[in-house]
């Protein structure tokens, strides 16, 4: 790796014991987070990449459970940390904000209360000191007034402005790291920007690093500086986010990129990607993507890739780019560059 | 918030209204002359004449009802048939025993309930869940009045701890008010429960989580307060429950109270003593509710919005 | 049914009746709730007994037998006997039919009345829902056992007042419910698709509204006989239910309340008779709620 990372993803394993059979929502992601970029992790609903965020502060649920891997975070495997001590990392050093802005704040407490509260477990400030300070996040985050938000109940307050608290809470111990998990999903288009534009901007002023969990590809482009593609619990691709725009290297990815309508190619139409994910309980043994793959060879159908380096700070999952692949090979070739020039 | 509490005052009008009459239509709806109910089966016709003059039953029945209600607002709740004395005077003091030992069994019931109702979410699925739950089905399956003797039988008279019946003095009071308070606790404890593990599920408790705040704080500040809100409900019913089940409870250990002076008087038929316990009751559970209600309302307004 | 299936299917082909569907699905969330299955036993082989047990006893549940007064249980008495020497077993089993009865005879006239109260309600709304509504509201403001109490002083005492009155304390609970979810089926838009092709008032409550709202009848009814078979038994424990000698639960215990000291389980048997049947309709309704509705499960 060619610049610091804060945090190292590897072989994270997360499954879900539901009537005696295990469903592996996340079966073996490895990522890496730079310090002070933003990694973007895009997938499907069910790819798991949720249950990926929620790994890292250690919030799954019972019948959820972490079953292997390593977190590193700033160099300690967080996996190994007990309670107490994951305690002192959430909402301090690494902090999340979710998708629903209007659930994830507590009804019955005002929004000074719930800013406060981090405040007071991690830094210890009393009521007035941290009172001062929640007044100065609200600031920050962009709401109008703030001295006089601190004493009001979510319910007042728009799912805009919400998701600027949460943004807040979530900032009020500087974190390194923010786990932002679709953030912006529930919220209109007008104030989606806005937020976006909001969490770059603190990201340039405290030097933060973010993951961003997303399905919408627009997200990722404008915010994420690398990105994890992930399909049915697992990395297929990651890549810095100009690469994977411009020279999408997995079937999937590329798939996901013709779905979307973009201005600067001249698409006759959207192709979707056919077929449906598989569910937990048919998971096909090869390739996840083999069976609504347009390439899938035997191979694919048999053997499950592995996530290889195909060039600097790239690497995909598939068998495509390795020397075993036994179809054509035509296909690695596969820009948008290429595919005009052949046309 | 002023506007629900006067509306919700304004609608108490109707209901007032129809209990008073239903309690008033007590006397009439009986098969029978209320007057030779009264005087009994061998009273002279002039006797009967004379009762039915002084009670106004020859007035039609809407200025019958007009005295009644009339009578009801300034205090005056009729003449025992029995004793012959204001009806006020014998159910007051009454009324006093009945509603401390609904009290204590409505504090018991909540206390109870909570606090096997938060142990049994927090530890779901556990042994002590297990058992809390079966407890309370059994608490719930239980008439009082039994257990209110097995109570007895137990600690009165096997193990002499508390005396067998009355209401004087501090060791009187446990047997009545556990025996009447159970079913309550049992029926808090489960809505405590579910009303826990809905809450716990809730996203907002993931935010708690995600800052780091402590097992212990989540359950305590950020589930139980959210929780209680559909628990303060429950418990207002449950007060009703229990001013009506003294009944029971008051024949049980002979507690002179106004459930057992219902119970006497309906076999008595003294009616007038029986409009006025029901319509005690009633009164009073229907405030009960009010105050329930605007307590709910202040306590949900903030999450009105949201839904 | 199968006259309904016809009906549907040229507009939903292939498509499984989502009725049917959730029927199956409430029947296989059912089966695996273990608590709910022994409530549901309990209850049939109850009934059961109530029948073929007077019938496979020999002794009489009046027969007095003054020298073996107040025994305590022994393999020829099960249970004991009482103050006047009957057999406490028998007079159990005899009285099971009559607790039984009442639980069912006062909810089935509850319901009865409360459900076409409620669809009234629910379906009409305005003026004729804001009188019902207030009227139901008078009779719960008369706490638990206090309504059928004030119903027995004007009846007075007797196991068919007492079903009466118990019945009559059912009818807002139902109605309530009922206007609910009548409610909810009222607006959904297959009510709306089914009056545009002009279906009368009658047709749609009966053919589309009734069925939508049976479910939570049938939990609040076994849950409510529950309470029907407690109340009953408190009115009799006070002396205005069922009359001596009739063998009725309530009764026996207040026969008993006088013998405490000395003989406890001549109210202890009756009793837990009353436990054990409340028991079971409390279980297998918890259960039908928790299948009915998989979302109030945690």
């Amino acid at each position: 790796m060619s610049q610091e990372t804060i945090l190292e993803v590897n072989d994270l394993r997360t499954s879900f014991f539901v009537e005696g059979n295990e469903v592996k929502a996340v079966d073996g992601v490895t990522f890496d987070v730079p310090k002070g970029k933003t990694l973007g992790i895009v997938g499907e609903s069910g790819s798991g990449k949720s249950i990926s965020a929620l790994s890292i502060l250690q919030l799954i649920d019972s019948p959820g459970e972490i079953v292997g891997g390593e977190i590193n975070f700033k160099g300690d495997n967080l996996l190994k940390y007990n309670d107490n001590q994951m305690r002192k990392i959430r909402g301090n050093q690494i902090s999340m904000i979710f998708q629903e802005p209007m659930t994830s704040l507590n009804p019955v407490y005002t929004v000074g209360q719930q800013l406060r509260e981090a405040l007071k477990i991690h830094r210890g400030l009393g009521k007035e000191a941290g009172t001062e300070k929640a007044v100065e996040l609200l600031e920050l985050v962009g709401i109008p007034s703030p001295r006089s938000r601190v004493t009001q109940y979510p319910f007042e307050l728009s799912g805009g402005m919400r998701q600027r608290v949460m943004i807040a809470m979530a900032l009020a111990c500087d974190p390194e790291l923010l786990v932002a998990d679709e953030p912006t999903t529930a919220l209109d288009v007008t104030i989606q920007a806005q937020i976006l534009e909001l969490l770059k901007e603190l990201q340039d002023e405290f030097n933060m690093s973010i993951i961003m969990i997303t399905h919408d590809l627009g997200v990722v482009a404008e915010t994420c500086d690398y990105v994890a593609v992930m399909y049915c619990g697992k990395v297929v691709e990651y890549a810095d986010v100009h690469t994977l725009f411009k020279n999408p290297r997995h079937p999937y990815t590329v798939g996901l990129l013709n779905s979307l309508p973009r201005s600067d190619m001249d698409q006759e139409e959207l192709e979707p990607i056919r077929g449906t994910v598989p569910a937990p309980h048919e998971m096909p043994v090869g390739c996840r993507f083999a069976p609504r793959c347009p390439f899938a060879t035997d191979l694919c159908h048999e053997k499950l890739p592995e996530l290889e380096d195909v060039g600097d700070e790239e690497q995909v999952r598939c068998w495509i780019y390795t020397d075993e692949w036994d179809g054509d090979p035509e296909v690695k070739v596969y820009e948008p560059e290429a595919r005009t020039a052949k046309d | 918030m002023t506007v629900y509490i006067i509306r919700r005052v304004l609608q108490l009008i109707p209901v007032l209204l129809g209990v008073s009459i239903l309690v008033f239509s007590l006397m009439h709806l009986t098969p029978g002359n209320p007057a030779q109910l009264m005087a009994g089966e061998s009273a002279p016709p002039d006797t009967i004449e004379q009762i039915e003059e002084s009670l106004g039953l020859n007035d039609p029945l809407p200025v019958q009802y007009w005295d009644y209600i009339s009578g009801v607002v300034q205090g005056d709740l009729g003449t025992s048939m029995r004793y012959n004395t204001p009806v006020a005077d014998e159910v007051w003091p009454k009324f006093v025993v009945t509603l401390e030992l609904s009290i204590y069994s409505t504090i018991l019931s909540i206390f109870m309930g909570l606090l096997a109702g938060i142990i049994s979410a927090v530890r779901q699925y556990s042994i002590s869940d297990i058992t809390i739950m079966i407890v309370a089905l059994f608490g719930l399956s239980m008439p009082n009045f039994w257990l209110g003797l097995m109570l007895i039988q137990w600690f009165a008279v096997n193990l002499g701890w508390f005396p067998p019946t009355g209401w004087e003095g501090p060791g009187s009071i446990v047997l009545p008010v556990i025996s009447l308070g159970t079913a309550g606790a049992a029926i808090i404890a489960r809505m405590t429960r579910s009303s826990m593990l809905d809450v716990i599920s809730q996203d907002y408790i993931r935010t708690a989580r995600a800052k780091g705040v402590k097992r212990r704080v989540i359950i305590y500040k950020h589930a139980l307060k959210n929780a209680l809100i559909p628990v303060v409900t429950v418990a207002g019913l449950q007060f009703g429950a229990l001013l009506a089940g003294a009944v029971l409870t008051e024949s049980v250990f002979a507690i002179n109270g106004m459930g057992r002076l219902l119970v006497d008087s309906i076999i008595q038929r003294d009616f007038p003593v029986v409009q006025a316990c029901i319509l005690i009751i009633a009164v009073v559970f229907v405030l009960v509710n009010l105050v329930v209600d605007i307590s709910y309302k202040f306590l949900n307004k903030r999450i009105d919005l949201n839904d | 049914m199968s006259n309904q299936q016809v009906e549907a299917a040229p507009t939903q082909p292939k498509v499984e009746n989502p009725r049917v569907k959730a029927m199956k699905d409430f029947y296989r969330r059912l089966k695996k709730n273990v608590p709910a299955l022994i409530g549901f036993y309990t209850i049939l082989i109850l009934v059961i007994f109530s029948f073929i047990g007077p019938w496979m006893l020999s002794a009489d549940p009046s027969d007095t037998d003054v020298i073996n007064k107040f025994a305590g249980p022994s393999a020829e008495h099960w249970f004991g006997t009482d103050h006047l020497g009957r057999d406490i077993f028998t007079r159990i089993v005899h009285g099971m039919k009559l607790t039984l009865g009442i639980g069912f005879a006062s909810v089935f006239m509850g319901a009865a009345m409360g459900i076409p109260i409620g669809i009234i309600a629910g379906y009409y709304g305005g003026k004729i829902d804001a009188v019902i509504m207030r009227l139901i509201d008078i009779l719960l403001a008369f706490p638990g056992i206090l309504l059928a109490l004030a119903i027995v002083s004007i009846l007075g005492g007797n196991l068919i007042n007492v079903t009466i009155a118990v019945a009559i304390y059912a009818i807002p609970g139902f109605a309530r419910i009922i206007r609910g979810s009548t409610l909810a089926a009222k607006n959904l838009e297959y009510v709306d698709a089914i009056k545009a092709l002009g279906a009368g008032d009658g047709r749609i409550i009966f053919k589309h509204i009734l069925p939508n709202v049976l479910s939570p009848v049938i939990v609040n009814a076994t849950l409510y006989i529950a309470t029907a078979i407690l109340t009953a038994a408190g009115l009799s424990f006070l002396g205005m239910g069922a009359q001596p000698p009739r063998p009725e639960w309530g009764a026996m215990l207040n026969d008993g309340r006088s013998y405490m000291r000395d003989a406890g389980h001549i109210a202890f048997f009756p009793g837990m008779a009353i436990v054990i049947v409340v028991l079971a309709f409390n279980i297998f309704g918890d259960g039908l709620r928790d299948a009915l509705d998989p979302k109030m499960k945690k």
